[in-house]
């Protein structure tokens, strides 16, 4: 119990609140590249490049021990959310502009055969069908977001994995604390594939990606 | 009066020149069928007065007033897109929509029409088709005919003054072909403006009121199709129906052998 609560009040929130801004930052970056907007694009691409070459523990340090060395000091849980929204954002930018190219170019023909601009299209035709595409590696990579945020614990984040260091600290049951741990993990792990399991159904169910 | 005029189109793709100056003339009422030999522009042809393409340079002038094909800015194209319907070969419905969404989107959307307005509307132009019944299934729950014919409903929703059509029964298995021409024939009877590339001769010569056949992006012969088909006068054009003819009775002879 002692470990769950951290998990409910720390991983859970960290998790949704990152995660949500990382598919707003995917989404734009995705669709600037898409779209092919000069200097934006080769900023997305830059940013792409930076996260995805450096290691997620050396973003955190940077972040919440580095910027305070020079004048900038965030609390804990701000910098783990800013970190993990933005690692995961430059993954799933990826993911989100891999599906939109694969949304045929007849459908955006057809949108402009209609009179529809291109914004509208975007909305209503385009991504929409590719969130259906990245539905599943974008939860995977959800699914492995919340293991992730074990890492926050480095940076004096309370979630699950520093509370049970703690707890282990005091009373020395390493092992079955740490199994404990491992247990909820797999168990969050595997509500999320359930409610993974269930979208894609009901994705289906309405037509597929039979062209 | 007429409802469309191009002149002078040429579009070019790098160093290989597609359209070599295309003039068109559309009445009101007009079935234009546009022939040809694959890779002759007829493709781009629609494209290009239907801005997917940007021209090189031409003209265009519809309903009454002159455009720069080269020049189109975004509300030009979009208004007069809006006035115009294009059937795709492939048919390229919304894939995350029905069949009704697919025909009322571009009156909500474009047109800002009121939703209760644009779906009855949509149901009109899906009895239109026949395809009523299918109203709420999406287009991977169709069959190829089907989703061709939602595709004209789509172009019928807001009574054009024109409708495009790029090979419509191209991509279509034999058995569904005749379905979606006999919508076309209808649309045709009730005085829709229409240019049609294709290579039904049967539909060309029936139904169309005027033929025009192009090779290397050129126009080489154009005229009325009763007079087109009896009597064409270019050696180029007699060489072309002859092939086409000699295709249609093999690949009848075909399906008599299969069934
Ligand atoms: N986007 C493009 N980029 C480069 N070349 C193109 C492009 N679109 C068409 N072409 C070329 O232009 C020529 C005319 O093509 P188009 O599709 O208009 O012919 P078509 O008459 O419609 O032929 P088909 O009967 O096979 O459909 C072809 O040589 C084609 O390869
Ligand atoms: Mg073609």
């Amino acid at each position: 119990m002692k470990i769950l609560i951290p998990g409910l009040t720390m991983t859970i929130p960290l998790t949704v609140i990152a995660f949500s801004i990382a598919m707003v930052i995917a989404v734009i970056t995705a669709l600037i590249q898409y779209a092919n907007v000069p200097i934006l694009k080769q900023l997305a691409r830059f940013y792409i490049w930076v996260i995805r070459g450096t290691p997620l523990l050396v973003q955190l340090y940077v972040v919440f021990f580095g910027l305070p060395s020079i004048g900038f000091r965030v609390a804990a849980f701000p910098s783990a959310v800013a970190v993990f929204a933005v690692n995961e954002g430059a993954y799933c930018a990826e993911t989100m502009r891999a599906a939109i190219e694969s949304v045929p170019a007849g459908q955006l023909e057809a949108g402009f055969c209609v009179g529809m601009n291109y914004p509208q299209i975007m909305m209503r035709i385009v991504l929409p069908q590719a969130f259906r595409t990245a539905f599943p590696p974008l939860f995977n990579s959800l699914i492995g977001m919340v293991k992730d945020t074990s890492l926050a614990a480095n940076i004096t984040v309370a979630e699950m994995f520093f509370a049970t260091q703690r707890i282990a600290g005091r009373t020395y049951q390493f092992m079955a604390l740490y199994l404990e741990l491992a247990f909820i993990y797999l168990m969050f792990s595997t509500v999320l594939t359930r409610v993974q399991a269930y979208g894609e159904k009901r994705l289906n169910s309405y037509g597929g990606n039979k062209s | 009066m007429s409802v469309l005029e191009i002149r002078n189109l040429h579009k070019g793709f790098g160093s290989l020149v597609v359209l070599d100056g295309v003039d068109l003339s559309v009445e009101k009422g007009d079935v234009v069928t546009i022939l040809g030999p694959s890779g002759s522009g007829k493709t781009t042809l629609l494209r290009c007065i239907n801005f997917l393409e940007t021209a090189d340079s031409g003209t265009m002038i519809f309903d009454e007033t002159s455009y720069d094909l080269a020049r189109m800015t975004r509300a030009d194209k979009s208004r007069i897109r809006m006035r115009t319907g294009f059937v795709f070969q492939n048919y390229n419905l919304f894939r995350n929509k029905t069949a009704l969404q697919n025909v009322t989107e571009g009156l909500i959307v474009a047109r800002k029409m009121e939703k209760k307005k644009a779906d009855e509307i949509g149901m009109r132009m899906l009895a239109k088709v026949g395809m009523a019944e299918r109203a709420d299934y999406y287009p991977s729950q169709l069959s190829g005919g089907q989703q061709q014919r939602v595709a004209i409903a789509r172009a019928l929703a807001s009574d054009p003054e024109i409708i495009y059509f790029d090979e419509p029964t191209s991509a279509l298995d034999p058995e569904l072909i005749s379905e979606v021409l006999a919508v076309m024939r209808n649309l045709a009877e009730e005085g829709m403006t229409m240019i049609v590339v294709t290579h039904e001769m049967g539909f060309a010569k029936n139904v169309s009121s005027k033929s025009i056949f192009m090779e290397g992006g050129k126009i080489v012969e154009q005229g009325p199709s009763k007079e087109f088909f009896t009597n064409p006068r270019m050696e180029r054009t007699r060489e072309f129906l002859r092939m086409e003819e000699d295709r249609e009775t093999a690949s009848s002879l075909n399906a008599g052998k299969n069934s």
